[in-house]
Parts: C-alpha cells; structure tokens; sequence
C-alpha cells in the first residue's frame, strides 16, 4: 500500500481503538518464559549425560540399582492422568460452567498431589538406602533433575490451589482466564519433561 | 543435608558476626566513610526537599517504562563508578608493585592491596562492569526506547518491568553489601572452578558473587521476556516487520540471546549452589564431578552475553549515523538479518574462551572457524554504516562524535577478535593483556555507544538539551583515554604481560602502565565534562527546551509524540506507513502531533510490590550468603504470599477519559500546537526535583496532585517545535 493510500484509508492516527489483546500477549510472555525454563533442564540434562559415566558414580551406585522403572511408571501415569483431567476442566472453562471447571481441577490437583507424594516417597527411600547427591557427581546429577522437577510440580499444586480460589471467588475474569490458560501450558509442559526424564535417568538408568 | 562448614555458625546469625566487618582494611574504611557520607547528603538532600513522597510515588512505585528505565540507566551509572574505581585500583596497583619485594603501604607486602584482596577487586570490577553497569544502562535505554519506536503505551508487562528492575538493584545491593559485610570472591567474575567450590573458597566472598549474580541473571531473562512479548504484540497499526525501527530490531536479537543464555547460568549456578551447600558433586574435583562443565555452561552463557550486550550498542549507532547524516540507514535487510545472525551465531562460539583446555584441534578448528564467521553479519553492519555515512550531509554533534568513535573501536576490536578467533594465535596471547585490551575495545565500543545513546535520547525523555561543547569535549578526553589505556594494554599483551597479576616481574612493563594511569587521568576529565554536559543542560532547560525532534533530521517513530513523553507515550496510537514513520511524515508534511480525535486510555496503576519483592530477594540473597536459614524461609513464604496476594487484585488499572486525553494533549479545548508554546502541565517526571524551581515545581505538583490516580505524567514542553 502507498503512503498516500494508506492515508486515505487509515488517517494518521488510529480510528480503531486498538486495545491488544490482553490474554493472548500473556499466554505469549508465558511461553518465552517456558522457553527459558526448558533451557535450564536442557542444562539440568546435559549435566546428566555429562556426568552419567562410570567414573562419575566414583564407585557408588549407579543404573538399575537407584531408580526402577517402575515406580516411576506409576508416577507418570498420575501425572498424565492429573494433565487429562485439567484439560477436562478447561472444556468447562469454554462452557463458562464454574462448576465443572472445580471439579476437575479438583481431580487434576489430586493426581498431581499423588504423583507429589510418590517422588517425595522416591527421593526418601533413595535416601534411608544411603543413596544421596553427595555420594558421587552421577548421582547428584540425577537427582537434581528429579528434584527440580519435583519442584516445578509442589509450585504447580499451590498454583492450582491459588486458581480454584480465584475461579470460585471472581469466576471467568480475564485474569482468572490467562492464568488458568498459562497453568495448561505449564502442567502440560511438567508431564512433557516428565516423559523426557522418564526416559533419560530411569529408562536409561537400567541401561548403564 | 546441608554441608558441614568449619568456623562458627549459630541459628540466629548464621555465620554473620562482628569479625566479619574488615574494620582494619584502611582501604575499605576509606570507601565506607565515602558510601556512607554519599548517601547520607543523599537522604539529607531529600528529606530537606521534602521529595520522600515524590520519589515514592513518581518514582520507586511507578509502572511507566520510562522512569524505570531512567532507574536503570542510573543504577547502571552508579555501578559503572564503583567498578572504575576498582579498574583503577588494579593499574596502579601494578604500577607500584614490581617485583614481590618492592615496597608495601598500607600494611601489604608490595604496592597497596593485598593479594587476596586484590583478588576480590579484579573479580568485582569484571562482574560489577558487565552484569551491574553496562547490562542495566543498554536494559534501560530498551525499556525506554522499545515501546516509543513500536508506538506502544508501555511495554506488554508494565509490572513485570519493575520486578526485573528491582532484582538487578537486590543484585547489586548484594555487591555493595559484600564491601563492608564480609567479601567478595576472590575467583574471577567468571568463577573459575574449582576455585569456586568450597575447600578452595570456604569464605562467603563467592556466595555474595553467586547469589548477586544469580538475582541479575533472573532479571534479565525476565527482562527479555517482556521486550520480546512486547516487540511481537504491541506494535502499532500499520508496523509488519519491514517497518521496525532497528533498535528495535537489536532489542529483539538481545531479548533472543537473553531468554535462551541466561538461563543456563542460572542453571550452572544453581549446581555451583547445589555444591556448595549441599555437598552435591556437579564440578568438585573429586567423587565424579567435572570442571570443564562448568566452564562450558558458564561460557554457552558468557559468550551470548557479550552479543546481549554489544547489539544494543549497534542498535544505537544504527539510530545516530542516519540521523547525523540526513540519510536513511542503508541496507536496513541486511541490518536487520545481520542482528539476528550475530544472535544465532552467540550460541556456537563459546569455547573460543578456553582453546587452551585440551578440547583437541578438531573441536578448537570448529570453533575457531565460526568464530571469524561473527566477523561477517558484523562486516555487514560496519559497510552498512560506511555506506550511509557516504555522501550524506554529515553533522558532528556529540552523539555522532561518540557513534563514530564506537565504530572505529569496532574495527580495533574485531580485527584484535580476528587474531584471537585462531587457536594457534590464541595459544600465544590467551590469559594476556593483549586479550584483555581486545575484549575492552568491545566493551568500550559498549560504552560510546550508551553515551551515545543517553545523549541521542535525552532531549526525547526529558525536553531539554544536553550541553553539546561539553559532550564534544568529554568525547576528544575520553577518546585520548582509551587509546591511552587500551592502546597500552595491547603493547604490554605484547611484551608478554598476563591478567590479574598482583605485582609486575620485569620493570619494562612499567613505562605502558603509567601511559594506562595517564589515560586514568583522561578518563577522569571526561567524566568530569560529562557531569558538567548535564549541570549545564538543567541549568539553561528553560532557554533551550527541545521541541519533539530535536535534532530535526530524526527519522523513526519516537520523535512523533511530545518532549518530554507523556505518561502514555501517545495520545492517540500513530498509524505507521512507512519504514521511518517520522521522516515519511515530515517528507509528506503530515508533522501535526495533535490527533483530530481521542480514546480512552487505560494505564497500569502505581503498586509498590515490585519494591518490595526486590527487597525480599535481596534479603533471601543474604540470608543464603551468610546461612542465616530462617531469613531465607521467612523470605520465600514472604515472596510466595507477597505473589499471591497481589494476583487476587483484580483492580491494576485504571482509565484516562478521552476528554483529559484531549485537554492534557493539546487538541479540543487545549494549545494549539505552537512551536515554543508554555505548556501549562509539565511532567512531574522530566526536570530532577533538585533543579526545580518556584513556578515550575509548584504548577507541577498541582497537576500531579489533581491526576494522581496511578500517575499522569503528562503533556510536552515546548510542542513540536523543531530546531
């Protein structure tokens, strides 16, 4: 479009009243921040691949020995699970019914908190065994990657906790929308990093 | 769990006792006497003012983009004076120390300062100059600049900006506490390992680095977050990507490099952490770990880091030169892809920073080969300046002065950078003066660019000129410092001299180390014109206000709206038709500023949690530095709570009536857009309160008081009047 064009049909200033959208730019921002977050698990795997050698256990444990598959299949199903049951709720979100959208997030926070209880459950019989992070840079590599998961998991609870809140007290606000939008993103980036560390320390634990 | 420590702890203090204030250090009581003089004729100046409110509610509170900018651009200034003192701490230094016996003032065994505590001041100084001064000036002019060259009101997350603000200060405020309560490290700001980790480094000094750093690392990702979210979504009608202005597009590439780099310090720090409090094994030098982890995570950040810092710079010089030569910037494409390029190509250079570590040729040849492929998308940008700089109607104001003198230390740099990208050469300068002279070029291309900048912009933020003589004057002093610093360094790389040397071997070097002290000197000149450029600017702002295009041949979109900018950048969105909007309308004499028309304007309102989240982490940042463990859990609940119950406020903003849009721009009912016309709502935010004068001042607090719901900052002085 020409200059002289544009002025006919647009004029100098803007006649629209642009306002930008509020949520959209939220969920956006939200995503850059999940950019920057997958970039220190990236480092968090990369410190396990680094240092998942034989001389890095320094003669502790290793493999099979810590972490068995299939416990944590139990946590990834769980984890999953809670993952369906808020994108359940997210329909109730788009039927603007409040009370759906409770309930299943109520389901989504219970499987949450279990998946929660069962890592903490891990990390404690790792821990009565002798096997901790101070025993040898593999195992604090493992565990710092379980750990920190396990972490972005606890602030997720008292996400979902803070949001049931806030649905039940200001229903569907704009604000209560963006957020519940950019907790989807989250919950389902954590089960995505799950079935990555799933497969890096306890699939290819047994391997080594 | 926690590592067991020698020496004593107890559960209030943690390992904080009186011992740990260096009483003795004449040196530091020096500098704790200036600190606290300064800031006590600080408060003394304020209170006496009575400005508390002021500064509370125009300031410390404020979402507007602007002023916090202005915050940033500050912190940065008062960091980059600690950090050159601690640069000249070092030099001289060197040239008293020469040889291990010469003789020792001030209680130290040679020259002035003992080893370890000239340790502290060359890590200080490295990390103080890149992640406390240069990194807040060049985030500053972005947060400024951004949304004024997209035609947005603020930037996507106004709140956001704030916090990120105040993480870097409780960053910052860490190292100025590391001064008096405790020390700083002692490993390098790089934190070379295993130096870092506890049996080497049992003392606090590199907690104090870790944590400050740690706090600034957060803030600038989130940082990054906010300018990029803003770049994509809140330009105004008509700008696709072709209309960008290029500041904008190098705020972009650094958003880029700063949301994928910094985390991976934060990562590599949290595991330097992780050993150090938790006795894990991620870089120890036994059970496992691996040094050169660290290294490599700590460079995949560092080398990135150089570019987050160094493409704001380019960005500016690519604002300055077509302004001064009254052309359009040539090759705006490839201006724009080169950003980018530089941005892509951070990521695969980073172990050109230890070609020495035993990587093998193979790895060390790859690494060599991309780093001269940097040298290419740079090439690009430096022809491009050549090319707009030919035949156009050159005009030497300071800030072009300072952009040309940025360029030729590009040239110096990059060719030094050339050399160094070889592994072979490498081999020979690494660890020399000759490698530090190379980086500072870069850094000091950094600097004129930002001075540049400041000087370019300072007429748009604040309405009024900077002294231009004092500037020029200030750019010839500065200049002859850096060649007289820097051109030293080169030399005494040269004749084989290495960094961080408490004391010089061969009394050769001396000769090169007093010209460094000369150019010390030259330094100081400038500073000096450079105050003196902004005591003179305040002193005649009423005789020389600057119209909205001061420089009359600007050619983007900020120089659309008014100077000073009001509280809300635009009255009304500008629609944009071409690539230099501005230049496009005065071209088609479109130059009235003052829309036929108004909307409702909605504005973030004025909140002090921004504030007091910063003080939370920094009191975290200390309580983690000295053990203090129930500070540390009183301080994240505080934080968590702080966050949530600031999210169950659903009343963040508030709406600016078209009808006072309209009365406070100008237009209905306003002035008439007359060049030189008294504008009867001057800004609260453009003239500091200590030049502030009867009339002014009162008039202002009058309009603030009547608007102050959130804060208006209103309306131009001297309305579109051009040079």
């Amino acid at each position: 479009m020409s200059g002289q064009e544009a002025i006919r049909e647009q004029g100098l200033w803007d006649r629209k009243d642009v306002h930008h959208d509020k949520i959209g730019t939220h969920t956006l921002g939200f995503w850059l921040y999940m950019l920057s977050d997958s970039m220190v698990y990236a480092a968090l795997f990369g410190a396990s691949v680094v240092l998942g050698h034989r001389m890095n256990a320094a003669g502790g444990p290793m493999g099979a020995t810590v972490l068995h598959p299939l416990s944590a299949y139990w946590e990834t199903l769980l984890l999953l699970a809670s993952g369906l049951a808020y994108g359940l709720a997210l329909q109730g979100l788009k039927r603007g019914r409040k009370a759906l959208v409770l309930a299943w997030m109520t389901v989504a926070f219970l499987l949450g908190a279990g998946f929660a209880a069962l890592s903490v459950h891990t990390l404690l019989a790792l821990i009565a065994r002798g096997i901790t992070p101070e025993r040898s840079g593999y195992l604090s590599a493992d565990l710092a990657l379980i750990v920190y998961h396990a972490l972005h998991i606890g602030l997720g609870l008292v996400w979902f906790l803070v949001m049931m809140v806030q649905v039940a007290v200001f229903g569907f606000h704009p604000n209560v929308v963006y957020r519940l939008l950019n907790l989807k993103l989250f919950w389902f980036f954590q089960s995505f990093v799950w079935v990555l560390v799933f497969s890096f320390t306890y699939l290819r634990g047994v391997l080594i | 769990m926690f590592v067991h420590l020698q020496g004593s702890w107890n559960p209030i203090y943690g390992r904080l006792s009186l011992h740990e204030i260096p009483f003795k250090t004449q040196i530091i009581q020096g500098a704790f006497f200036f600190v606290v003089l300064t800031a006590l004729a600080v408060l003394t100046a304020i209170t006496y003012y009575k400005k508390w409110r002021y500064l509370w509610e125009e300031w410390l509170t404020s979402l507007d983009h602007k002023k916090i900018g202005v915050m940033y651009i500050v912190l940065g200034l008062v960091m980059l004076f600690r950090g050159f003192i601690d640069a000249v701490m070092i030099r001289s230094q060197q040239v008293m120390a020469i040889g291990p016996h010469s003789a020792g003032y001030l209680g130290a065994l040679h020259g002035y300062l003992p080893p370890y505590h000239f340790d502290q001041i060359y890590s200080s100084h490295g990390t103080i100059m890149i992640l406390f001064a240069i990194t807040p000036i060049l985030t500053g002019l972005m947060a400024i600049m951004v949304p004024l060259q997209i035609g947005a009101r603020d930037l996507a997350f106004p709140y956001l900006n704030a916090l990120t603000f105040y993480l870097t200060a409780a960053g910052a405020a860490l190292v100025m506490v590391s001064l008096f309560v405790g020390d700083f490290s002692h490993a390098g700001w790089v934190g070379l390992i295993p130096l870092t980790e506890l049996p080497y480094s049992p003392d606090v000094g590199t907690d104090y680095w870790m944590w400050a750093v740690q706090l600034s690392g957060i803030g600038s990702t989130l940082s990054s977050v906010n300018l990029i979210a803003t770049i994509i979504k809140m330009r105004a009608p008509g700008m696709g990507w072709n209309e960008v202005p290029i500041f904008t597009w190098t705020a972009l590439s650094t958003s880029v490099i700063g949301v994928t780099a910094f985390p991976v310090l934060s990562a590599a720090l949290f595991m330097l952490a992780a050993d150090r409090y938790l006795g894990t094994h991620f870089f120890t030098a036994s059970f496992g770990g691996d040094l050169m982890f660290y290294t490599d995570l700590f460079w995949i950040w560092g080398h990135p880091e150089v570019y987050f810092v160094v493409l704001p710079a380019f960005g500016i010089i690519s604002e300055v030169i077509p302004t001064f030569s009254e052309k359009a910037l040539f090759g705006y494409t490839s201006m724009a892809v080169a950003a980018l390029a530089i941005a892509g190509l951070s990521w695969m250079v980073w172990l050109h920073h230890f070609f020495t570590m035993g990587a093998g040729p193979g790895v060390n040849l790859f690494y060599g080969a991309a780093t001269m492929l940097v040298g290419v998308p740079t090439g690009v940008k430096a022809f491009n300046w050549a090319l707009t700089l030919y035949r156009g109607r050159l005009r030497f104001d300071a800030p072009m002065l300072w952009c040309l003198g940025a360029y030729a230390l590009l040239l110096i740099g990059g060719l030094s950078g050339i050399m160094l990208a070889m592994p072979a050469v490498d081999y020979s300068v690494h660890n020399s003066a000759f490698l530090i002279a190379h980086f500072h070029s870069f850094m000091l291309l950094i600097t004129f660019a930002a001075i540049a900048g400041y000087q370019f912009w300072f007429p748009k933020v604040f309405g009024f000129y900077l002294d231009d003589g004092a500037g020029r004057k200030a750019f010839w002093f500065f200049s002859a410092g850096t060649l007289a610093v820097f051109g030293s360094l080169y030399a005494l790389g040269f004749m084989g001299m290495t960094r961080r040397l408490d004391y010089i071997p061969f009394v050769q070097w001396r000769p090169p180390l007093i010209a460094a002290e000369v150019g010390i000197f030259f330094y100081c000149v400038a500073s000096y014109y450079l105050v003196r450029q902004l005591y003179v600017g305040l002193r005649d702002r009423k005789t020389r206000p600057a119209g909205a295009d001061p420089w009359a041949t600007t050619r983007s979109l900020e120089w659309l709206t008014w100077s000073p900018v009001p509280a809300y950048n635009y009255p009304v969105l500008p629609v944009v038709h071409g690539r230099d909007e501005w230049a496009w309308r005065r071209e088609h004499e479109y130059v009235d500023r003052v829309p036929d028309h108004y909307f409702d304007i909605v504005m973030p309102k004025n909140t002090s949690v921004p504030l007091l989240l910063g003080a939370l982490s920094f009191g975290l940042g200390f309580g983690l530095v000295w053990r203090i463990w129930w500070l540390c859990a009183v301080t994240i609940a505080g934080i968590l709570l702080v966050v949530i119950i600031r999210s169950f406020d659903n009343h963040t903003e508030h709406t600016l009536s078209a009808a006072l849009v309209a009365k406070l721009d100008g237009g209905e009912g306003g002035l008439p857009d007359a060049p030189g016309s008294v504008n009867p709502y001057p800004s609260p935010m453009p003239v500091p309160f200590f030049a502030k004068t009867g009339a002014v001042s009162r008039c202002a607090d009058r309009v603030a008081s009547t608007l102050r719901e959130g804060v208006v900052a209103p309306g131009p002085l001297g309305k579109g009047a051009r040079r």
